[in-house]
């Protein structure tokens, strides 16, 4: 009787010492998917996704099955890192050619509401000045679009230089047929 | 001689396309009538594109810098001739997209002015090579075999690494062009002289010539110009495209390879072409920029073919007139040679720095045939000079599998066109390498940008944040100083003959914080004297200058010091009214400060005025506060 006490008190003593140190040993801190996922966002918090921030929709897409094509200053490029870290296949993204905001001088009353909206300072202004967009700064977000007052910020496409071109892809065998 | 290899080594692969170089061997270069108007591209190198430096409407003369160049890796482009800058504008250039870039269109005067401060070094030797790069950087002289990389750069290499050898180019290895044949033919004094000066600039003392068998003429010109000069060898090299490539050509002349991703100074190795030798010595004998060069007009599409010495800037449509037109069936105009020339899309395009010929197609020189599949023959994995795999490369391409097509080496591809050229299914193997090198650049590109943007994100949160905690502080101290201020005036009411002229200084200051903290400061010294006077007058009332927190307590030790020094402050009213009266006046009750002179004044006054009435209300607040406490103890 003593010695099954002893030996099966033995055995638990040793399977709980053991059991402790793995979880000290083996410990995972939180989810690494969404710190993941929020790397590869923007991180301009722009909204377009429908979340309040980059975070918040990295969240959803790692525990809430979020689609991963919501992103749109992320692009395509984006959308399949999230695939690539979610495991999933790529899902088509809206077509749309890179643009960037532009603000018509003559509306712009100088009021600094798009400057205060911008999350990566692209805009440039003061009170009662007329503002204008820093062009290789801006990311598509839209986020300056809806405050205005006057309605002076529209996005406007990209313009192509020989510094942006890019070379289009051959059209392949296929095209033959 | 040195490192060169005793018997010629081969690279690997390589092709050998029908030459057509019979087409414009035989014609000399010869200058061109000046073109109505010189469209000057502002970026005809490798690198940084340059900012203008003139206006419209300003006259130019002729070696002027009108391109100041931007960084490092850049070189100034200057005004081929005298004239009239009348328009800074976008030009169609020679690129494959077909876009254009900024240029300045010049009106020459047709004198040909020399700009005033040309001068040049009369005796290269003798100066530095430091110098000597300096003019070669000045003259805006680019590798003028294609790649237009800035010379001066070339001709500094860092410290740690040896220039063992000196290779000039004349391989030539492109079918058509005669351009750098001719050179060595007619201008052979200027390019010994042009190697001797990049020999000193370089300090090094071995150089070989390398020139491809079917130019047995410049062979022959250059062997008898270099006789008696031993630090100069010519070697006669086997014709195969692409020779003239700079890596294919120190490994057929040293037998090294230059590692993949290097630069030829890790072998110990320095190439420079031979036009680009004339293009130093000008500049640093003669102080003349890079203005103009030979160029060839040629290809069966063209009637007369000719070598033509052109000025940067003069547009091909020109090139083509001199040269008396194009044929009927002409399909193509390329800039270039035919194997790496670019295909340009309107005849406006100028001549650059790096125009090495004009090459006008017949449809039987070119082919328009669609790609098919890839068949596996593994011709291309035969031609390819830098033994990569196109056939692999272009499938990854095709498929955008940009991190695998980084391990095939992608970037060590020279875009020769050998393995484009042998493919029998007409795979347009090199465009598939070039979308692939640009999109591998595009995805770098943004990737950068994202991060840059997630900086300026978090710098813009960080500020607000910062913003955000400066307004609370503020608000903190206005509720502080708020504070203070109620408490000031609490014991001013209290005590207000005691505090007046400590208070008053504080009605001088601007910063109303400092005033609060001085108010604060004036109150408390308030307190202290009057505990001092209290306990001086009814003696243990100590306890009164104890800091207490409750108001209540406050208020009663306020209530008790006033109580105390009720008849010291009378006695004190009375004898300040006393010396007003012996004085006729208040004037030196206010005399400790000048702005609040007034304020101490009126204080003074009404001290004296209101001192029955005053000693009966703090009387009557110190009993009510007296019975307040009494209130608070009970509770």
């Amino acid at each position: 009787m003593i010695n099954a006490i002893l030996s099966m008190g033995g055995l638990a003593l040793v399977a709980g010492l053991g059991l402790g140190f793995a979880a000290k040993k083996f410990h995972v801190e939180g989810d690494p998917t969404v710190d993941k996922l929020e790397e590869v966002m923007p991180a301009t918090n722009c909204g377009n996704c429908g979340y309040p921030g980059c975070r918040p929709y990295a969240e959803a897409v790692a525990n809430e099955d979020e689609a991963i094509n919501l992103c749109p200053p992320g692009g395509t490029a984006t959308m399949e890192a999230i695939a690539a870290i979610m495991g999933v296949d790529p899902a088509p993204m809206e077509e749309r050619a890179p643009s960037v905001a532009y603000i018509d001088e003559e509306k712009c009353i100088g009021c600094t509401a798009c400057i205060k909206a911008c999350p990566v300072d692209a805009i440039i202004g003061a009170n009662k000045q007329s503002h204008t967009v820093i062009i290789d700064e801006c990311t598509d977000c839209d986020k300056c679009i809806e405050p205005c007052p006057t309605d002076c910020i529209t996005m406007v496409p990209k313009e192509v230089t020989l510094y942006t071109w890019s070379m289009e892809k051959p059209d392949g065998p296929h095209a033959l047929h | 001689m040195g490192i060169v290899a005793s018997v010629l080594k081969k690279f690997h692969g390589g092709v050998h396309p029908e030459e057509f170089k019979d087409l414009s061997e035989k014609c000399a270069i010869e200058p061109m009538p000046m073109p109505e108007r010189l469209y000057v591209p502002l970026h005809q190198h490798i690198g940084s594109p340059c900012e203008p430096s003139i206006n419209v409407g300003d006259m130019v003369f002729k070696g002027q810098t009108i391109g100041r160049p931007q960084g490092f890796v850049s070189a100034p482009v200057h005004a081929p001739t005298s004239g009239k800058v009348v328009e800074i504008r976008q030009h169609p250039v020679a690129h494959p997209s077909g876009l254009t870039m900024m240029v300045a269109v010049i009106e020459p005067d047709g004198k040909d002015t020399w700009h005033k401060d040309i001068s040049g070094l009369e005796d290269p030797f003798k100066h530095e090579p430091a110098e000597i790069r300096e003019r070669v950087r000045c003259g805006g002289i680019v590798g003028m075999g294609g790649a237009t990389f800035p010379s001066f750069i070339k001709m500094s290499p860092p410290k740690d690494k040896v220039v063992e050898l000196l290779i000039i180019n004349g391989v030539e290895c492109e079918p058509y062009l005669t351009c750098d044949a001719r050179v060595m033919e007619e201008q052979t004094t200027e390019v010994i002289d042009g190697i001797k000066i990049m020999l000193h600039g370089l300090q090094t003392e071995n150089c070989v010539i390398g020139i491809e068998n079917n130019k047995p003429r410049a062979i022959e010109i250059m062997k008898a110009a270099v006789k008696d000069i031993p630090e100069i060898d010519i070697i006669a090299l086997p014709v195969r495209y692409p020779q003239g490539g700079e890596k294919q050509l120190i490994e057929v002349v040293t037998g090294r390879q230059v590692p993949s991703g290097g630069l030829p100074i890790d072998v110990g190795v320095i190439v420079h072409n031979v036009a680009t030798a004339v293009a130093i010595r000008d500049a640093v004998r003669f102080g003349h920029p890079l203005l103009a060069r030979p160029v060839t007009v040629t290809g069966l599409g063209i009637s007369r073919p000719a070598n033509v010495q052109a000025l940067f800037g003069t547009p091909v449509q020109e090139m083509i007139k001199h040269c008396g037109g194009l044929k009927n069936g002409t399909r193509k105009v390329l800039m270039g040679g035919p194997m790496m020339g670019v295909a340009i899309g309107t005849l406006d395009v100028p001549v650059v720095k790096g125009t090495s010929g004009i090459l006008c197609m017949t449809s039987n020189e070119t082919t328009d045939k669609p790609e098919q599949a890839c068949i596996r023959c593994g011709r291309c994995l035969q031609a390819c000079p830098v033994s990569l795999m196109p056939t692999e490369m272009a499938w990854l391409s095709r498929h955008e599998e940009l991190d695998k097509l980084q391990e095939y080496n992608l970037f060590d591809c020279i875009e020769c066109g050998s393995c484009s050229y042998v493919c029998p299914s007409n795979i347009p193997l090199v465009h598939y390498f070039r979308f692939g090198k640009m999109a591998i650049q595009t995805a770098d590109k943004e990737k950068k940008r994202g991060e840059i943007a997630k900086q300026r994100a978090k710098a813009k949160d960080a500020r607000e944040e910062k913003v955000k905690a400066e307004r609370e502080a503020r608000k903190a101290a206005m509720k502080a100083k708020m504070a203070a201020k109620r408490k000031a005036a609490a014991a001013a009411k209290g005590e207000k003959p005691a505090t007046e002229k400590e208070s008053a200084p504080a009605a001088g200051g601007n910063d109303k914080a400092a005033k609060a903290a001085r108010a604060a400061k004036a109150a408390k010294a308030a307190r202290a004297a009057k505990a001092a006077k209290a306990a001086k007058a009814g003696g243990g009332t100590k306890d009164a200058a104890g800091d207490g927190d409750d108001k209540a307590a406050k208020a009663a030790r306020a209530a008790k010091a006033a109580k105390a020094a009720k008849a010291a402050k009378a006695a004190r009213a009375a004898k300040a009214a006393k010396a007003a009266r012996a004085d006729g006046g208040t004037k030196d009750a206010a005399g400790d400060g000048d702005d609040k002179a007034a304020k101490a004044a009126r204080a003074a006054k009404a001290a004296k005025a209101a001192k029955a009435a005053r000693a009966a209300k703090a009387a009557k607040a110190a009993k009510a506060a007296k019975e307040a406490k009494a209130d608070g103890d009970s509770q």
